[in-house]
C-alpha cells in the first residue's frame, strides 16, 4: 500500500481493506502516535466540506503531522484560472501526501496520475468517497464483531447516493445480504443488481421502511434530497415515507446498529438519538482513527 | 478486383482498402485513422453502397499504407464490421478483421459533462465493454459509461 494513491474503493483488495482495518483499531486504542513528525500533509479543499476535511486535518494532527492547502478554491490560485494539473504539480513540491475534494468526477485519479506524491480522493463529485466507505467498513466490523454473512438496508437515496455504492461493492467481498428501501425515483441502478446477479448476491427492493428493517444488522441511512426530483410533487410524496423514528426500532435485532454518512437533515428523527442503536455520532469519529490508518498505511509508516 | 462493386472505387496498386463502414460513420473512421491528415499517400473513398448487413455502407482506400492492428482496431468504437484487405500489385493478399480493443485512448469523448476530462485538457482514457455486440466505455477518470448512442469522437 505504500506510496498507492487511494481513489476509488476498486484501486485496494479485501485484504489491504482488512489490513487497514487492523491498523485502525490499532490507533483507536492509542490514538496519537506523532509517527507523522515532520510530514506535510496538503488538503485541498476545491469545494468545501467541513465535515471532511477537520476529520483529515484531526487524523493528521494526532499522528503529529502538519497540514497545509486550503477550503474554497476562491480564494486560490484556482480562481486565478490555473489548471488542476498545475496546482497538483506545484503543491507535490510542497507536501509528502495530498489529501482532495474536487466538484469534478475524475478530478482525483487525474490528480493522482499527475502528482509525484499519493492522493488520497476525499470525494471527486457524485463520484468516490473511499474514505467513507472505509470507516464504514469499520464500523460495521466493531460494532459486529464481523464482516461476514451480514443483513444490510440501505434506505433513502440509493440512485445517486455514492457511499451506499461503494458500501455495496466494498461489502460484496463479506457474503452480505441487502434490503434496498427506496422510492421508485431513486431505486438502486440496475448495474449495482447486475454486479450482485453475477455475485450471487441476494437482495431484496422495497418501498416501505417500517416493515422492512426487523431482520436487519446494520440500517444504512442516506439523506433523500429534494434536487434529486424532476417534479417536486414526487418528493413531496416521498419525503416523509424515510424517516426513521425510534418506535420503529421496537423489535428489530439487539446488535443492530444505524448508521449515516452525515450530515442529516430530517431522516432520521432526533428521538432516535439517544436509542444505544443510534450509531452515526461515533461512526464518524471511527472516521478519523480509518484515516490515521490510510495515511499511516500510504505513507509506510505501519 | 473480382468484386464488382469495389470498382466504384478506383483499384489501388499497393495498399489497404477498409470494406464494411456504416455510412453515417465514414467521416468518423476518415478522422480516427488520420486520413484527413495525412498528405502523401493517395485516398479513395465511395459511400452509400447498398450493403445487406449495413443497408448504406462506406469504402476506403488508402495506397501505399498498412495500418498496424492497434492503430486500425480504433475504428471497433464506429466501424465494428470492417474488413480490411491488404492489397499488392492489384491482388488480395491478406484480409483481416477489426478487433475491438479492450482500451482506448483518446478518439472518444465522456459524455458525462461533469466528468475532469471535459474540463481540462486530458487526453481521454476507456476500457471497452462489449456487451452483446453493442460497444461501450468505461471512462477511467469519472467511471461513467458513455453508450453506442452518445458516442461522440474527438476531431
Ligand atoms: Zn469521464
Amino acid at each position: 500500500m505504500k506510496n498507492k494513491s487511494l481513489v476509488s474503493i476498486a484501486d485496494y483488495t479485501k485484504e489491504e481493506y482488512l489490513e487497514i482495518l487492523r491498523v485502525a483499531a490499532e490507533f483507536e486504542k492509542n490514538p496519537v502516535q506523532k509517527i507523522l513528525e515532520g510530514r506535510v500533509v496538503a488538503t485541498l479543499f476545491f469545494e468545501p466540506s467541513t465535515r471532511t476535511r477537520l476529520s483529515f486535518e484531526s487524523a493528521v494532527n494526532r499522528l503529529g503531522g502538519r497540514v497545509i492547502g486550503f477550503t474554497d478554491s476562491s480564494s486560490s490560485s484556482v480562481s486565478k484560472g490555473e489548471t488542476l494539473k498545475d496546482t497538483i504539480l506545484t503543491v507535490s513540491n510542497y507536501s509528502d501526501l495530498i489529501v482532495m475534494r474536487h466538484p469534478l468526477e475524475g478530478s482525483a485519479r487525474y490528480a493522482s496520475e499527475v502528482a509525484t506524491v499519493p492522493v488520497i480522493n476525499a470525494g471527486d463529485g457524485a463520484n468516490q468517497h473511499p474514505t467513507q466507505c472505509l470507516l464504514d467498513l469499520f464500523s460495521i466490523q466493531k460494532t459486529q464483531g464481523t464482516l461476514e454473512n451480514l443483513k444490510i438496508s440501505m434506505v433513502g437515496d440509493l440512485k445517486y447516493g455514492r457511499t451506499v455504492h461503494s458500501l455495496l461493492m466494498a461489502m460484496s467481498y463479506f457474503n452480505p445480504t441487502f434490503n434496498f428501501i427506496a422510492p421508485d425515483e431513486l431505486k438502486m441502478p440496475e448495474e449495482y443488481k447486475l454486479f450482485l446477479d453475477k455475485k450471487g448476491i441476494v437482495y431484496h427492493e422495497f418501498t416501505e421502511l417500517a416493515e422492512n428493517i426487523k431482520d436487519s444488522d446494520i440500517i444504512y441511512m442516506t439523506r433523500v434530497q429534494r434536487e434529486r426530483f424532476a417534479d417536486p410533487l414526487e418528493y413531496e410524496k416521498v419525503k416523509n415515507v424515510y424517516i426513521l423514528k425510534n418506535k420503529m426500532l421496537e423489535g428489530t435485532k439487539d446488535n443492530m446498529k444505524i448508521l449515516h454518512p452525515l450530515p442529516r437533515v430530517n431522516e432520521i428523527s432526533t428521538d432516535v438519538d439517544s436509542n444505544s442503536k443510534a450509531y452515526y455520532f461515533p461512526q464518524a469519529l471511527n472516521g478519523v482513527y480509518t484515516r490515521q490508518a490510510i495515511m499511516a498505511k500510504i505513507l509506510g509508516l505501519k | 478486383m473480382k468484386e464488382d462493386k469495389k470498382l466504384s472505387v478506383t483499384a489501388i496498386q499497393n495498399g489497404t482498402v477498409i470494406d464494411h463502414i456504416p455510412a453515417q460513420n465514414l467521416f468518423n473512421v476518415i478522422s480516427i485513422l488520420g486520413l484527413d491528415q495525412i498528405t502523401e499517400n493517395l485516398v479513395t473513398f465511395g459511400t452509400n453502397f447498398k450493403s445487406d448487413r449495413l443497408g448504406r455502407k462506406a469504402i476506403i482506400k488508402v495506397s501505399d499504407k498498412y495500418f498496424k492492428d492497434i492503430d486500425i482496431n480504433k475504428i471497433a468504437l464506429v466501424a465494428p464490421n470492417a474488413k480490411l484487405n491488404i492489397i499488392k500489385d492489384y491482388e488480395v493478399v491478406e484480409k483481416r478483421q477489426v478487433i475491438v480493443p479492450t482500451e482506448i485512448n483518446g478518439i472518444a469523448r465522456c459524455m458525462n459533462p461533469k466528468c475532469i476530462t471535459n474540463n481540462e485538457n486530458i487526453v481521454t482514457r476507456f476500457s471497452v465493454l462489449d456487451r452483446n455486440g453493442s460497444i461501450s466505455l468505461k471512462c477511467n477518470y469519472c467511471e461513467k459509461i458513455t453508450d453506442q448512442q452518445h458516442l461522440q469522437i474527438i476531431r
